[in-house]
């Protein structure tokens, strides 16, 4: 049974390892968890689990493995009470009404811990599983009248029902899974350099001019070591980059965080550059900048990342006239606008969210390819983006 | 509680000055008897940093705390080995300066391995830090033992510290330092365990008073469109501006005086007048708040 709990959340996703159980081992041996279910909940949870994002997968696999431990559930009498009562139930239509009392007692409880089982992941709204804003029976904040939270407020709440409450399942934010392998590549984006006013106390070289002077102290002072880098990312937004909203959502996230860049600006175009990018996601006219500008603002230091599918009709990308959006025309195809960014700047890549062996078949993509060096949009390929905007340069 | 068969030192049971909830003080002994460290998650305001305090207190052990900056390094906690010192000792001839260890100074963590009785280690927001920060001790808290290099002398904790870490949740740590800590999430209180929380910082409170301050309080905490979410911390300042104004209970039951203990910021602040002005109706009964607060 107790592997079971193990294996079961390794299989939710829950990184426990065997240093953990070897935790939780030695805890029960001494008697931590004082015999009870309710003391077991608490001090599994607390040395298998280590992040609040993970106390509803936690929950769901202990009263999936659990269940019946305690002998007869208790359903909160709050929820009996409601579903008792048709006249609570004034949206509904008479036949489902009708449908709500026929259930039983036990048949309510068997459904709500079927229903827990089967779920698997985060529901809101909707009409069966136990969530937020639906009208299944179970849930709360839906329009069912039984929008109650199931559990009482009661002061001591058995492990059964606490694991049952699903406290926790607004903490679940299956996004943050793999942002530290994005910020850990992201670390390495930094140039350091010492510019500025001396104001950190150089040891080595105090100790140094000391001895120089015979004793006499000499302190030495230099600027601190702050990062240089500086961050342009250009974004290609709507159409077939909707898929990829959750990666590049991921990794704008990781560069807001990262607070090492010295500068960064973000903008965003559709499909291909041409004579202007947008300071905002929509794309509005008012948002528009001359893509011109960046050449003007930003000197070649600054690095350049794209993310894009670089997937459009040839046209968009090779013929004057191109832009897929007939108000906005330039003569300039679009694969100008880029040899001249690649051009401008010293460093620049691609990211490319599709898959890697996709690329060479799409034309567009290949030709975009032989601009910039492309990398795919995965923690691997943030890497080597990162290695190409700020590692050794390449003997060409 | 009391039927748990446990060993009996080092046990804490919350104190008076403390509302622990069962669960809080479980992680704590468990931590206590794994002799792992223990990590606090939770909103801003929860009492992280007050447990420190509380166990100490409760345990009887004294206590260490080691506020951690953006600039922090985890050497710093260890020692520090100040040059600077033994230059100018060494120039104006104060002292003796061949002896290096008069200029190692140990920092937090050296302190409370050097003791001799156990101590309460606080390493407070951990997570301000750098990313790896967590990493550079691992080795430390694992062993309880560091090497001083200047010296080579070892420093071995005598006794090993109830370490107890906390954060605020703005940066990931470390899988490898996770694995090793207990972990225990401070959830926000619920309405009961609230009262409690404020009797113990206001005692003998009107209950109608605390009811309608409660109603107010949780309503504003279920705005979705504040930027800042007030806290259990502001919620005891805001009962003590009251108290100090001598609020009667029918002005708080209409209006929200001394609102700038509880919003911080001013699109907040804004924001409720402009809700009041059009109009918006302020809670005056738990029912008003929606079925989860029914008493």
């Amino acid at each position: 049974m107790f592997f079971e709990l193990f294996y079961g959340l390794r299989d939710e996703g829950v990184p426990v390892a065997i240093q953990e159980w070897m935790m939780l081992m030695r805890a029960l041996a001494m008697g931590q968890h004082g015999s009870s279910l309710d003391g077991f909940y608490h001090v599994a949870r607390a040395c298998l689990v280590k992040s609040e994002t993970y106390f509803d997968a936690f929950d769901r696999v202990f009263a999936r493995i659990f269940k019946g431990v305690e002998g007869e559930l208790s359903v909160p009498d709050q929820l009996l009470e409601w579903l008792s009562d048709p006249k609570n139930f004034t949206d509904l239509t008479d036949e489902q009404r009708a449908m709500l009392e026929e259930l039983s007692r036990d048949e309510l409880l068997r459904r709500y811990l079927e229903t827990l089982e089967r779920q698997t992941e985060r529901h809101d709204g909707g009409g069966r599983w136990i969530g937020t804003g639906g009208h299944s029976p179970f849930g709360h904040g839906g329009e069912h009248p039984t929008g109650i939270r199931v559990g009482g407020q009661s002061q001591r709440k058995s492990a059964m029902k606490v694991a049952e409450e699903r406290h926790f399942k607004d903490y679940r934010t299956d996004e943050t899974l793999d942002l530290r392998g994005t910020q850990v590549a992201l670390k390495r984006l930094r140039q350091l350099t010492r510019q500025g006013r001396p104001d950190e106390l150089d040891l080595d070289e105090t100790v140094d001019e000391t001895c120089r002077n015979a004793g006499e102290i000499e302190l030495v002072f230099r600027p601190e070591r702050k990062n240089n880098v500086r961050l342009l990312l250009l974004m290609d937004v709507g159409g077939s980059m909707d898929p990829y909203y959750k990666p590049v959502s991921r990794l704008l996230t990781a560069l807001h965080a990262a607070r090492g860049l010295r500068d960064f600006r973000a903008y965003y175009f559709h499909n291909c550059v041409y004579e202007n990018i947008y300071s905002d996601a929509r794309l509005l006219r008012s948002s528009a900048i001359p893509t011109g500008d960046l050449f003007r603002q930003l000197d070649e230091r600054w690095k350049v990342a794209f993310v894009g599918d670089a997937a459009m009709h040839p046209h968009e990308l090779m013929s004057p006239f191109g832009n897929i959006d007939p108000r906005r025309e330039t003569e300039t195809p679009g694969i100008a606008w880029l040899q001249r960014i690649a051009d401008h700047f010293e460093r620049s890549v691609w990211l490319n969210p599709d898959p890697e062996k996709s690329w060479r078949s799409t034309r567009s993509t290949a030709a975009i390819a032989s601009v910039f060096p492309m990398f795919h949009l995965s923690v691997d390929g943030l890497e080597k983006a990162v290695a190409a905007l700020v590692g050794a340069r390449k003997v060409a | 509680m009391s039927s748990k068969p446990r060993q009996p030192f080092h046990q804490f049971q919350g104190t008076k000055g403390y509302i622990a909830s069962a669960p809080l003080i479980d992680a704590v002994n468990c931590a206590i008897a794994l002799e792992r460290p223990l990590l606090i998650k939770g909103e801003p305001g929860t009492g992280k940093t007050l447990l420190a305090r509380h166990v100490s207190e409760g345990l009887g052990m004294p206590m260490e705390s080691w506020h951690i900056k953006s600039t922090s390094k985890a050497a710093d906690g260890l020692y520090v080995y100040d040059t600077i010192q033994r230059l100018n000792d060494a120039r104006f001839g104060d002292g003796d300066v061949k002896d290096v260890r008069r200029y190692i100074k140990h920092g937090p963590l050296g302190r409370v391995f050097a003791a001799q009785e156990r101590h309460v280690l606080l390493i407070d927001e951990v997570d301000k830090a750098d990313v790896e920060f967590p990493n550079d001790l691992l080795r430390e808290l694992d062993e309880m033992r560091f090497t001083v290099l200047e010296t080579g002398d070892e420093v071995v904790a005598a006794q090993r510290p109830v370490v107890i870490i906390t954060s605020n949740n703005e940066k990931e740590l470390p899988d490898a330092f996770l694995r090793r800590c207990v972990f225990y999430f401070i959830d926000f209180p619920d309405v009961p365990l609230m009262k409690q929380i404020v009797d113990v910082h206001h005692p003998n409170l009107d209950a109608t008073l605390l009811d309608q301050v409660l109603i107010k309080f949780y309503w504003l905490r279920g705005q979705s469109e504040l930027r800042k979410k007030p806290s259990t911390s502001e919620l005891i300042d805001w009962i003590a501006a009251l108290l100090r104004s001598g609020v009667t209970q029918q002005q708080i039951e209409q209006h929200l005086p001394f609102i700038g203990t509880l919003l911080k910021t001013e699109q907040d602040t804004d924001a409720l007048a402009s809700y009041s002005e059009g109009g918006g109706a302020i809670p005056r009964k738990w029912s008003d708040l929606g079925p989860q607060f029914r008493q």
